[in-house]
């Protein structure tokens, strides 16, 4: 597909990075010609150096027989601008990056008014996944399939766990709940295991399962399970400001610790229920005199990276049981890993994977849609969830007749409110909602999973 | 230094010149010569391809650095095996046939034999299909049909390898960019063979001439150059054919895109035009006297004209025996050259237009310290480390020259001879003034002159700075401080 991505900031490069992976003509649009000589060099793109929102320029990209301009400039209105001038010039879809909380509750009109295909917002998305992940206290990071009703949970194999040395096959002797281990990560690789799998220390593990029996799950296996009450977050920003909202809704006590007056002024104005302190978080004991030692989440969500690492080893050495880390900029994440900073939160994946989604789904409107694309492990892993369309043509089929591909791991199926755990004797059947786990790129329907 | 990757991608090249070695062979199996050397040279480059290739590296990922030394290693093994088929075949010994397929490659067409028409027919056109290989470059073919899995920066290759100041995509993908170049390439190469059998020139001939046109080479095929056929169709044709392959690509690719403005809006299109006029006028009032008639001396101006600013090197005539002037005048076309992204050599009208309007802004700055003046090419500002590039390319590219001329000296020949042939040389334009003039060769030469000139050529259809950094020990040293 040809596909233009205005603005080649921190998620713009992300994004046509990888469509231009995935086998897409990307052209890049941007003002900055360092960044831009900076992208021909390094991707497969093609990049041009001018304003996205200005005809010519998008001529020149062309937008006119484009299948999707994405922008994503550093400002709202700009994007909308570009999105608008490229649907006028002809490109067939459009997304913006709207951002600003002011328009967050207007974005349903401004889609539907200006004809984009979709609207992304990295800091709401961000703060939807932080949001989530309080749930469970000790997973590193969770995702949801289906509407929320299938989890899917990444925690880390401590030391002294009951599941050091155990197999995979010998889990039921342990739990008592149906969970599925989907994807393990040993050692910065990714691997999909099978049932002679044996845990070792350190290891990352995904499971699927419904919410509560994964909560059930943690319980039995001796991870703390206890809910978080209070939430400490550091920083005032964008994401902040969506999370405080989510997390008021949901009762947690929450506490935002902000250096800039005028931002603490609008949060508290935005959130009475809000303890919101004007300080800087790096004062040598004003966090324990804000008590961090009590606190059951602490979240750094500041500009900057490298504080917010050093504010997060700072809260794991005062035993905080959930620490969420924002790193958007450095791609560190192996070293940060053995610190045990391991709770990472960056916009600019999620943006970027929201995105190939609807590329996918773009690209195969007639088959079965890729309704949610996750990445997981160290963004190595994909899991996909599918719907099975009517017109699929291996229905009623048990897995032990059909030949997958390798690499490929169905880990569950969600069919008329339960959750079934595929064996061979399981079938397709339309309307399921299917989730694969797969270290291949670029699936777009669940027929790939296939070989003919 | 990503060294398995430098070995898999000299690896790749030697596999492409092991089966495009196999068109010389078919050739000498048709006209029933001794072929096998074609064969012999075949498997050596398949066998070290074989082994260069055999284990793909884990890390694929090469930079800027890797991307310089890749295309002048490159370029040095196939010419070091491309002249094995001379040596095996007892036609020339090593560093003659060193010395001519070089010059092949580079699209030069300086020639070391002296009467061509007794070499047998599998030589001749395999020195006119390396003319053909040469002109596009071969690690752009390479990136046009061999996917380079897991890689997104062999925009350093195809930088390293195409000439000119600038160097941009054309679409997207690299792999299509890179193939939409090489169809431009054979179609216009296909249509110029067409047109010259219409003429009635041999298939053989057409062959090997559209070859050394398209490439902008100009090995002949016979003693006396094109000349030799005495025919003003073929003149004709191949003087336009000339001129459509000095020019820069992209304006082609526009075209292709419907944009025709685009031919007339390239300023470097439009200078290149613009000097081949001019010359071309000059030379012929120059001329008039000499030939008989008017007719007569624009034919032969206007077929030399661009054959020396193109680079290709063909000639029509002996023009070692024109006035002086006019001689002067092709000597300096030496140094111009055709457009940027072309498969034409010299130092490229784009470099001399960055360059003089940048001498312009210079001397506007000296009267008005506090302007603040920009170049700009077809509108766009050119970027100041370009502007830098250019007149280090500039300066260095004379260094070279003199240091040249000065070993070439060494052999005892009059000045005209050593001055142009070192320039055609570097110019990869093919025949020189004087001894080395259209109509007699490079044989004369002792061998350290051919090599100090072979390395020349390949300076010059590298643009130096590849080559340069390819001679640097620190950059192959782990520990590299500087480079």
């Amino acid at each position: 597909m040809k596909i233009v991505v205005c603005g080649d900031g921190k998620v713009g490069s992300t994004v046509s990075g990888q469509l231009s992976n995935e086998g897409h003509d990307v052209v890049v649009i941007d003002k900055n010609p360092n960044v831009v000589n900076r992208s021909t060099n390094n991707m497969d793109v093609l990049c041009i150096h001018g304003n996205a929102a200005s005809r010519a320029v998008q001529i020149e990209a062309g937008v006119p027989d484009a299948d999707l301009l994405i922008a994503v400039t550093s400002e709202d209105e700009l994007n909308l601008l570009c999105c608008l001038i490229a649907k006028k010039l002809g490109a067939k879809n459009t997304i913006a990056r709207v951002r600003n909380p002011e328009y967050s509750h207007e974005l349903k009109y401004i889609q539907d008014e200006l004809g984009l295909s979709m609207s992304v917002n990295p800091e709401y998305t961000a703060a939807l996944e932080i949001a989530r992940s309080m749930r469970f206290p000790s997973a590193i990071k969770t995702d949801s399939f289906v509407h929320g009703r299938v989890d899917l949970v990444e925690f880390k194999v401590t030391a002294g766990s009951v599941l050091i040395d155990r197999m995979i096959l010998e889990l039921r002797k342990i739990a008592s709940v149906k969970i599925l281990v989907c994807a393990v990560l040993r050692d910065g690789k990714p691997i999909i295991p099978d049932g002679h799998f044996v845990f070792k220390e350190n290891d990352k593990v995904t499971i699927t399962g419904r919410p509560t029996d994964l909560l059930l799950f943690f319980k039995e296996i001796g991870l703390p399970y206890q809910k978080i009450k209070n939430v400490m977050i550091v920083g005032g920003g964008r994401i902040t400001y969506y999370l405080t909202a989510m997390l008021l809704d949901m009762n947690y006590a929450v506490k935002i610790i902000e250096m800039d007056e005028e931002k603490c002024k609008q949060l508290a104005g935005a959130f009475p229920k809000a303890n919101v302190i004007h300080a800087d978080a790096t004062e040598p004991d004003l966090l324990n005199e804000e008590g961090l030692q009590n606190t059951d989440a602490f979240i750094a969500l500041t500009g900057f990276d490298e504080e917010n690492i050093l504010l997060s080893l700072d809260a794991q050495s005062n035993n905080v049981k959930k620490v969420i880390t924002k790193v958007n900029r450095v791609n560190f994440e192996h070293l940060l890993s053995k610190f045990g900073v391991d709770s990472i939160v960056s916009p600019k994946y999620i943006t970027a994977n929201q995105i190939t989604r609807f590329v996918r789904a773009m690209q195969n409107s007639i088959g079965s849609n890729v309704e949610t694309l996750i990445r997981i492990v160290n963004n190595q892993v994909e899991a996909l969830e599918f719907v099975v369309s009517p017109t699929f043509k291996y229905q009623n089929k048990t897995f032990s007749e059909l030949k997958f591909r390798s690499s490929v791991l169905i880990s569950c199926i969600f069919r008329n409110n339960r959750l079934i755990f595929a064996d061979g004797n399981s079938t397709f059947q339309s309307g399921d909602h299917v989730i694969v786990i797969t270290t291949r790129t670029g699936l777009d329907a669940l027929e790939d999973i296939i070989e003919d | 230094m990503n060294k398995k990757m430098i070995y898999r991608i000299i690896g790749l090249v030697l596999g492409v010149e092991a089966i495009l070695l196999l068109f010389p062979f078919v050739v000498g199996l048709i006209y029933q010569e001794a072929a096998m050397c074609f064969l012999l040279t075949s498997l050596i480059c398949a066998g070290l391809c074989f082994l260069l290739t055999r284990r793909p590296p884990e890390n694929k990922t090469i930079y800027a650095k890797e991307g310089f030394v890749i295309v002048a290693l490159s370029w040095i093994v196939m010419s070091l095996t491309g002249a094995l088929p001379f040596v095996f075949s007892g036609v020339l010994n090593y560093v003659d046939a060193l010395f001519e397929i070089t010059s092949g490659f580079t699209t030069t067409g300086a020639s070391v034999i002296s009467a061509i028409e007794s070499v047998p027919k599998s030589i001749t056109f395999w020195r006119s299909f390396s003319h053909w290989i040469g002109g596009m470059g071969v690690l752009v073919f390479i990136l046009s049909v061999i996917p380079l899995e897991g890689n997104n920066r062999n925009m350093h290759l195809m930088r390293a390898e195409s000439p000119g100041p600038i160097v941009g995509k054309l679409v997207p993908k690299i792999k299509s960019t890179a193939s939409l170049l090489y169809t431009i390439y054979t179609v216009m190469t296909i249509t110029l063979i067409v047109l010259l059998l219409i003429g009635g020139m041999p298939l053989f001939d057409a062959l090997c001439n559209a070859f050394g046109t398209a490439g902008t080479g100009g090995f002949s095929i016979l003693n006396q150059g094109i000349g030799q056929y005495n025919n003003l169709y073929y003149e004709v044709v191949l003087t336009i054919f000339m001129i459509l392959f000095g020019i820069n690509f992209n304006v082609y690719f526009l075209l292709l895109m419907g944009d025709i403005r685009a031919v007339f809006k390239s300023e470097e299109v439009r200078g290149y035009l613009g000097v081949i006029f001019v010359f071309i006028a000059l030379i012929t009032l120059n001329l008039w006297g000499y030939y008989d008639s008017f007719i007569e001396a624009l034919r032969q101006s206007s077929f030399q004209v661009a054959s020396i600013i193109t680079t290709t090197g063909y000639s029509s005539c002996d023009f070692n025996l024109w006035p002086q002037f006019s001689k002067t005048l092709l000597f300096v076309l030496m140094f111009i050259g055709s457009c940027a992204g072309s498969t034409g050599g010299g130092i490229k009208i784009s470099r001399y237009i960055i360059m003089l309007r940048q001498i312009k802004n210079t001397i506007s700055h000296m009267l008005h310290p506090r302007s603040v003046k920009l170049v700009q090419l077809d509108g766009k500002t050119v970027d100041n480390s370009v502007i830098t590039e250019v007149f280090a390319f500039f300066a260095v590219y004379i260094i070279i020259y003199l240091l040249c001329i000065i070993i070439v000296s060494f052999d005892g020949f009059d000045f005209e001879t050593v001055t142009s042939a070192v320039a055609s040389c570097l110019g990869n334009v093919g025949p020189g003034l004087g001894l080395a003039g259209p109509m007699g060769n490079y044989g004369m030469f002792s061998a350290t002159s051919k090599l100090a000139m072979t390395l020349a050529m390949l300076f010059g259809r590298l643009e130096i700075f590849p080559l340069f950094i390819a001679f640097i020990p620190s950059v192959y040293r782990h520990k590299s401080s500087n480079f």
